[in-house]
């Protein structure tokens, strides 16, 4: 199969590759996919409580080239932006980016549902994983 | 001597026709093109001899002889004429076919027309090693079972079977004995008469031959066979496969045979060293290698290996300059990974992480510690992308984890 050249970029020199300390409270981790579909993500942000912008972002990626370009691409896309505006990547943007073919676009899917995993993760460590603002103040209690 | 890139490690897939091969093919194309079936004239006898010389060459690498030899356009077709010309042919004897799971397409998909055809067909399962059970297969048998096709080697693994002792089963009980023979003959010593094999496939891309051009031995004696043409037409080859013959394909599929009998001995243990070169500085350098497939039972220019944590797609990508084939299947619409590998019990994410390394007669030991060299350097880096690895590095058990799966 034929990749595009922004792939083949991304996956021969692959951005933002490695870890933060999940235990760090400000780093939101989000782990998404299975082995056994080819694919598996692991997405990782530190984010400023105060401002709510992305600092620094880091990944690894099992899955094909498109998979590991998809992700490297949503690392770059994130840092600096706030939360708010890293939730509103959506899958598509990175399929124009990358000139993904059909066959490639759960790709996509994938590298999306890694941010919002992420940053689920931050809120929940944040102490407002989903919740409504009551709930919010009793679950501090 | 430089490296001529893309180097070519997918010998089961086809080989570069060697060019004592297209010599001997050249005349029969410009000079000699007449029809081996024109009795009038020179032209048709030249291309008769140079027919009947090959059908020679070829029944002699097998320990056959030339009037069981006939010609068809490939192994594919072989496998069709052989299994369906004997369900057809022998209907009211029995309607059961035995075969096994791992078979190459042509053979599986020939049985699975049958079954709608009111055959019934035994599919045999194969031990982790990647060869079927004797005990299993003498029980499958019934009064009405026809016919046993199982394959010599196989493609992807390439596993030896048991053919000399599947073939003493196989007369014991008086049932036919088909072999697919593609990956094996040319290769490693195949002997019809030893083996005891009444129906054997072949294919002249594999051994350095053209493609479009194969073979079927057809046993004449102890015990002769009988086939029910698949091709009606004007009666060449016996009756047995209608149409033109393939003149010069034929002459270098019997050239290419007569190279591989006086090439093979010589050949086979140089490409034995090659592939255990390859195999010990792969495997010395990178952790949790797998080998798929027996190493006892295999043929001596095939290794297939999984590397855990990586993707299989993406390890070819890093390896573009090398030409191998992949156990996954994500290239394709499917996702589905190798049924071969299924077969054997190794797990779908192991499936997915596998490589089919397959030598060939043009392959040197440069090229070997080049592809070595390529393939440790891109697992080693993809694995540092590979989070799969960091947490089999950390102690977790990848395989016990809960995944969640996006509903999309």
């Amino acid at each position: 199969m034929a990749y595009s050249d922004k792939v083949i970029e991304h996956y021969n020199h692959p951005r933002n590759v490695g870890s933060l300390d999940k235990a760090d409270p400000n780093v939101g981790t989000g782990l998404v996919g299975a082995p056994e579909c080819g694919d598996v993500m692991k997405l990782q942000m530190k984010v400023n409580p105060q401002t709510r912008v992305i600092e620094e972002a880091k990944f690894k990626t099992f899955g094909c080239g498109s998979a590991i370009a998809s992700s490297s691409l949503a690392t770059e896309w994130v840092k600096g932006k706030t939360v708010e505006e890293a939730l509103a990547i959506k899958n598509t943007d990175i399929v124009r980016e990358l000139a993904l073919p059909p066959v490639k676009i759960h790709c996509s899917v994938l590298a999306e549902d890694a941010i919002k995993a992420a940053l689920g993760d931050w809120k929940k460590k944040q102490g407002e994983a989903d919740l409504k603002p009551a709930e919010t103040a009793s679950a501090h209690n | 001597m430089a490296i001529k890139l893309p180097i070519y490690f997918d010998n089961h897939a086809t080989t570069q026709v060697d060019p004592r091969v297209v010599e001997a093919m050249v005349p029969y194309f410009t000079d000699k093109y007449g029809n081996a079936a024109s009795r009038n004239h020179e032209y048709g006898w030249k291309a008769e001899e140079a027919v009947e010389n090959a059908r020679g060459q070829i029944a002699k690498l097998i320990n056959a002889t030339p009037k069981e030899i006939v010609f068809t356009s490939g192994a594919t077709e072989s496998t069709n004429l052989a299994i369906k010309g004997v369900a057809e042919m022998y209907r009211e004897k029995g309607n059961h076919i035995i075969t096994q799971v791992t078979e190459h397409k042509a053979t599986l998909d020939t049985c699975k027309r049958l079954e709608k055809n009111g055959y019934e067909v035994t599919y045999l399962a194969v031990h982790k090693d990647g060869r079927i059970s004797l005990d299993e297969l003498r029980k499958a048998i019934s009064p009405k079972t026809i016919l046993i096709s199982i394959m010599y080697a196989n493609n992807e693994i390439g596993v030896v079977q048991p053919i000399a002792e599947i073939g003493k089963i196989a007369k014991e009980k008086g049932v036919f004995f088909h072999v697919d023979g593609v990956q094996a003959v040319g290769k490693i010593p195949v002997d019809v008469q030893k083996d005891g094999i009444d129906l054997m496939s072949i294919s002249a891309h594999k051994i350095y031959g053209p493609k479009g051009v194969g073979a079927l031995y057809v046993r004449r004696k102890n015990p002769r066979v009988q086939l029910a043409a698949q091709i009606d037409g004007g009666g060449h080859e016996r009756g047995m496969r209608s149409g033109t013959l393939n003149v010069p394909g034929i002459v270098g599929l019997g050239k290419a045979c007569e190279l591989c009998g006086q090439e093979m001995a010589q050949e086979s243990e140089q490409l034995f060293k090659l592939r255990e070169r390859l195999r010990e500085s792969i495997m010395s350098r990178l952790d949790e290698t797998f080998i798929n497939g027996s190493m006892e039972h295999r043929l001596p220019h095939n290794i297939n290996i999984s590397f855990a944590y990586v993707e299989g797609e993406s390890l070819l990508m890093g390896i573009n300059d090398i030409a191998v084939s992949s156990g996954s299947a994500c290239t394709s619409a499917t996702l589905e990974p190798s049924y071969v590998l299924k077969a054997l019990g190794v797990g779908e994410d192991l499936a997915h992480t596998s490589i089919r390394f397959g030598l060939g007669r043009f392959n040197t030991e440069e090229e070997v510690d080049y592809v070595a060299d390529r393939v440790v350097e891109t697992v080693s880096r993809l694995r540092e992308l590979s989070p799969l690895y960091e947490m089999a590095k950390e102690g977790v058990d990848v395989s016990k984890m809960k995944w969640q799966v996006a509903a999309e």
